[in-house]
């Protein structure tokens, strides 16, 4: 189960490179978010997989046999919220760029480092 | 084991957060109110000061001071620890912060204070001192996220192409850098089964290396890309020099010190073997990072993006002594982090009174600035040679230290870098002030008094630390000697050594 997991996270991960590679803003967000996602699963998977074994260690049993870590599945609800949040400011952030700079193409933005500069003085 | 509650006077270890967030809430409760935002939060941030000093005078005296929340023994709990580094570094965050406030009062639209201004710098300070005071991993991404999620909106306040151009550069890339952080957390857990700091040193010395070392890898990317080391650091001139200049200095002044910071606790406290294992590739990448800095500066004709360009050189220099640390190094490197928060910060804020002057952020066509402001010169002279490092000034102080370091260690390589990053910063910021300031004649301009006046404030802090060093040379060398043997840092926790 680990391993197919493992295999998922390297396939979200490269999805999410080859997204936020793009050009096009739109994408990039979306690359984003999958790579937040592979994170979370990334973490899920740090706390051990078992299948329908409630966290409660019985009295005068010793702990973490057969159960999977709660706190990384605390951790990752934390993530979500904060990522979730991201992904709302991004979106609007991206829309009002293309608004303005009337490109969704990373390239054509380029009013803060704006190209073809003449070059700095050579003397006082 | 700790077994009592914390004492009443260690609860000083969380009110710079506290009272930030609350001032925060209170300001957004009050935002019809525009007058008396700055005021209220120019209190707040005066007290957090105040609270900061307090903080780091305990720290010095007794050692690092810990606070586990919610009644849960520590490692379970979550962890505040302040050691010298972090107060320190907190207590220059605030100052530079309330510097910051003095002087936006005089150019911030009254749309913008409506939109939130003065509570997105409080929460800015909430996330920075957070991260600055937290013994727990996982909290300390936290806090990276609520400063990351302030600055954004700090940004981009004023809305204009300019800004959300650099807004989307700077967004998604520091938002792919504490992805980065998140993921190295999560394995460092499934590693070692443990996020609480002081736990972390013990259990990584019976960790297996290579595992180590590729977390630490990965950490030193997320946090190098924060801290804008050479080669992830193109966010950075493409971001910093769009939003008003008081906003530039808070960001430069503290979001890539954080950076720095993170660097310097993870690394070279938490995990020095997989450092060890690691010291070529950071070696590298702290040494071009300390030249290529002043040499793009050298090469820039936009007064901020020069200034952006002086800082990410000093971001190289503070990381050099990491790579087989000693302790004159490693105080040499907080204390350069102590000194580039004020310094920067500073500059950044005199850059935003020559723009207000001139018009333009262009220096091929500012020209003759002395005669219509001397004051105005004095301050960005007075900078570069602190920035670049001349003696009696701040910066001299920290690079005497690691020069101390890397001599005693016989580190060759890195003491010329050191000491090339310093002639090409002084170049640099000399080629500046003689393209702004010599040359032609414009008319006399009076500048607003507050604007002087914190400019003023914060190079008049670098002068006198720079007079009368010894407070810290020995707060910074007893940082430096906390990172290498954190023995005093794991027994404030309560945990066995």
């Amino acid at each position: 189960m680990e391993a197919a997991l493992a295999l998922l996270i390297g396939l979200f991960i490269a999805v999410a490179i080859y997204l936020i590679l793009s050009r096009a803003l739109i994408r990039v967000v979306i690359g984003i978010v999958v790579l937040g996602n592979a994170i979370n699963l990334l973490i899920f998977v740090a706390g051990r997989l078992t299948s329908a074994t409630p966290p409660i260690v019985p009295p005068g049993m010793d702990a973490a046999l057969g159960m999977a870590n709660p706190l990384p599945q605390a951790l990752i609800l934390t993530a979500i919220v904060i990522g979730f949040a991201m992904f709302a400011y991004f979106i609007v952030l991206a829309l009002r760029a293309y608004q303005a700079t009337d490109a969704d193409d990373i390239n054509h933005m380029r009013l803060a480092e704006p190209e073809g500069e003449p070059r700095p003085p050579l003397e006082y | 084991m700790l077994e009592q509650p914390t004492p009443l006077a260690d609860w000083i270890i969380i009110l710079p957060v506290v009272l930030c967030l609350m001032g925060a809430a209170l300001l957004l409760v009050l935002r019809s109110m525009v007058r008396v935002q700055m005021w209220i939060a120019a209190a707040v941030l005066l007290v957090v000061l105040i609270c900061d000093g307090l903080l780091l005078q305990r720290v010095l005296a007794a050692g690092p001071l810990t606070m586990t929340m919610g009644n849960w023994l520590p490692p379970f709990g979550i962890s505040f620890t302040a050691d010298a580094m972090g107060a320190g570094f907190a207590l220059a965050g605030a100052f530079v912060a309330l510097c910051v406030i003095l002087y936006a009062q005089m150019d911030t639209p009254e749309a913008a204070v409506r939109a939130g201004f003065y509570p997105l710098i409080l929460l800015l300070v909430a996330g920075v001192s957070g991260a600055f005071l937290t013994g727990d991993l996982f909290n300390l991404y936290v806090w990276f996220e609520v400063m990351l999620i302030a600055s954004f909106g700090l940004i981009v306040l004023a809305g204009n192409p300019l800004q959300l151009d650099g807004a989307v550069k700077y967004g998604i890339l520091n938002f792919l850098a504490t992805a980065l952080f998140l993921a190295a957390l999560g394995l460092l857990y499934g590693l070692l089964g443990t996020l609480n700091m002081a736990d972390i040193i013990g259990r990584a010395q019976r960790a297996e290396l290579a595992l180590l070392a590729a977390i630490a890898a990965l950490f030193a990317l997320a946090f190098g890309m924060k801290a804008a080391l050479f080669p992830v650091n193109a966010w950075l001139p493409a971001s910093y020099h769009v939003p008003p200049a008081a906003i530039s200095a808070l960001l430069a002044g503290l979001l890539t010190k954080v950076g720095v910071y993170a660097f310097i606790r993870t690394l070279a406290m938490l995990l020095p073997e997989a450092r060890d294992a690691l010291a070529p590739g950071i070696l590298t990448l702290a040494v071009a990072t300390a030249i290529l800095g002043p040499l793009s500066a050298l090469a820039e004709t936009n007064l901020r993006r020069a200034i952006g360009f002086i800082l990410i050189g000093g971001v190289g220099v503070s990381l050099l002594p990491i790579a087989g640390a000693s302790v004159p190094g490693l105080a040499g490197s907080t204390a350069y982090v102590f000194h580039a928060m004020l310094t920067i910060a500073a500059l950044y804020l005199v850059a935003g009174l020559i723009e207000r002057v001139t018009g333009q952020g262009d220096t091929r066509r500012m020209a003759g600035l002395y005669a219509a402001n001397s004051a105005l010169s004095i301050l960005f002279f007075v900078l570069v040679l602190a920035v670049a490092g001349i003696p009696p000034f701040l910066g001299f102080w920290p690079k005497l230290l690691m020069l101390q370091g890397l001599i005693a260690n016989g580190q060759w390589l890195q003491l010329f870098v050191l000491l090339g990053n310093a002639l090409l910063t002084l170049i640099a910021g000399a080629r500046l002030w003689s393209h702004i300031f010599w040359r032609g004649k414009v008319e006399r301009v009076a500048l607003p008094v507050t604007g002087l006046g914190s400019a003023v404030l914060l190079t008049g802090a670098i002068v006198l630390i720079g007079l009368w060093p010894s407070l810290l040379v020995d707060a910074a060398t007893i940082a430096g000697a906390d990172i290498i043997d954190p023995a005093r840092y794991i027994a404030s926790v309560g945990l066995a050594p």
